[in-house]
């Protein structure tokens, strides 16, 4: 399994290839919230959603589906982390 | 609607002894069959979209329709010797619908047979019949709305569209910036009901519920002090999508409730899936009223529910009919995108008195 290291470096590469930023020059901080920082619009949230699945082999449920488990590349590691202990405890 | 009765979205013809008599590539002066223009003209005017698989040289083929006048009335033609059941897959690709909806016009059983082997769900005619088709149910649409026959000038500008965004190589931000879209949201009129009906028909993935609604309810909705039908239409450079969403509210003094809401497939790439959810969460913070929303899941409409979640929105109750409820605290309020200028045309004075 990978390191918390490399989570955070695959969910960055994809945030920065994928967002619609407003200000481009600035790059992305692990705790920049990027729904404030950027436009998460429908599209968006849902190849989001999906990269975070087929990715790390994860099942978004309803109830994960809140801002506070995706709005920084922090969050969403941690997300992704969470997930992937209580699948090995089940 | 039965499998196999669907609306015939797009008519693909053949063009040798189909569109004309003869055959191009061994004689120029080809003839176009009697009343063919007729035929196409006013499918067009229904709003039923045309496109070409014919076996032939491009160049040729293309200024010999211009010649007639007709060339205009084609969208991705697909003009080439390979196998016509490739051809109908990349029409369907480019207009972005299903195969069940689209109808085979050739005067050659053997390639009437090779499309069929490849999409079974296609339907296909022989070309001696086309003066039949004027009368054929699946050729007279339930709705035609002025949206309807603008069909097929609205896929015009799309394909303008994604040929400007395939050659662009800035970032995204600054093309979405450069098609100056501007996103108008107001109260439903009358003449907007036809069309919301299809809408409701027809949009299956940014739709809350998949409920349908008649003309007659959403009349009732429109007129009703205790809701409000709200219409958005979206515009760019390159011309009007029409109206492309409705949002229907149940108003009371103490809660607003979303019973619909709703996005055409055809802007969903545009980035403005969210705005009309972000109007609503904003004028409920504004009338201090409780927000929430209905939803049922279905198998395409994921989407819908992820943009719920990403706009605050939780699920607080599982109905025993499948719907789930949405609520939303208010405590985060989106923005619009910069590069969408977002215009509110609603009446103030309007009926909803409770606000």
């Amino acid at each position: 399994m990978e390191s918390i290291q490399e989570i955070e470096k695959t969910v960055r590469s994809f945030l920065e290839e994928n967002m619609i930023f407003y200000e481009r020059e600035n790059s992305l901080d692990n705790d920049d919230n990027i729904f404030e920082l950027g436009f998460v619009d429908s599209m968006f949230a849902l190849s989001l959603v999906t990269f975070i699945e087929n990715n790390f082999e994860i099942k978004v449920e309803s109830e994960d589906l809140q801002i506070s488990n995706f709005s920084s590349i922090n969050n969403i590691t941690n997300f992704i982390q969470n997930k992937r202990q209580s699948r090995v405890i089940e | 609607m039965e499998e196999g009765m669907k609306e015939i979205k797009c008519i693909v013809w053949d063009l040798d002894n189909t569109i004309w008599e003869g055959t191009l590539a061994e004689a120029d002066d080809v003839k176009l069959k009697p009343g063919i223009i007729k035929v196409i003209e006013e499918l067009d005017r229904r709003g039923i979209l045309h496109s070409i698989s014919s076996k032939n040289n491009y160049d040729l083929a293309m200024k010999k329709l211009n010649e007639f006048d007709i060339g205009k009335y084609f969208l991705y033609p697909e003009v080439h010797w390979n196998a016509k059941s490739l051809a109908i897959q990349k029409i369907i690709e480019n207009l972005n619908i299903n195969v069940d909806t689209i109808l085979f016009i050739d005067d050659q059983e053997f390639e009437r047979e090779e499309v069929k082997s490849v999409h079974p769900t296609i339907s296909c005619l022989d070309s001696k019949y086309y003066q039949t088709l004027l009368t054929h149910p699946r050729l007279n649409p339930k709705f035609i709305t002025e949206d309807s026959y603008k069909r097929r000038i609205r896929y015009l500008e799309d394909m303008k569209r994604k040929k400007e965004e395939a050659t662009y190589e800035g970032p995204k931000e600054e093309f979405l910036a450069a098609l100056k879209m501007k996103f108008t949201i107001s109260e439903a009129k009358e003449q907007d009901l036809r069309r919301l009906e299809e809408l409701t028909y027809r949009t299956n993935q940014l739709n809350s519920t998949g409920n349908i609604y008649s003309y007659e309810d959403l009349k009732e909705y429109m007129e009703s002090d205790s809701h409000q039908l709200i219409v958005c239409e979206l515009s760019d450079k390159y011309g009007s999508y029409g109206k492309i969403g409705l949002a229907l509210l149940k108003k009371t003094s103490e809660y607003w409730e979303i019973m619909q809401l709703l996005m055409s497939c055809r802007v969903m790439s545009r980035g403005v899936g969210t705005v009309l959810l972000t109007y609503i969460i904003q004028q409920a913070k504004k009338s201090n009223v409780l927000l929430r929303a209905k939803f049922r899941p279905t198998d395409r409409n994921r989407i819908m529910y992820i943009t719920y979640g990403f706009s605050n929105f939780k699920e607080t109750k599982v109905n025993s009919d499948g719907t789930v409820v949405l609520s939303n605290d208010l405590s985060v309020i989106n923005s619009y995108p910069s590069y969408i200028d977002v215009q509110e045309v609603i009446n103030k004075e309007s009926k909803h008195l409770f606000i």
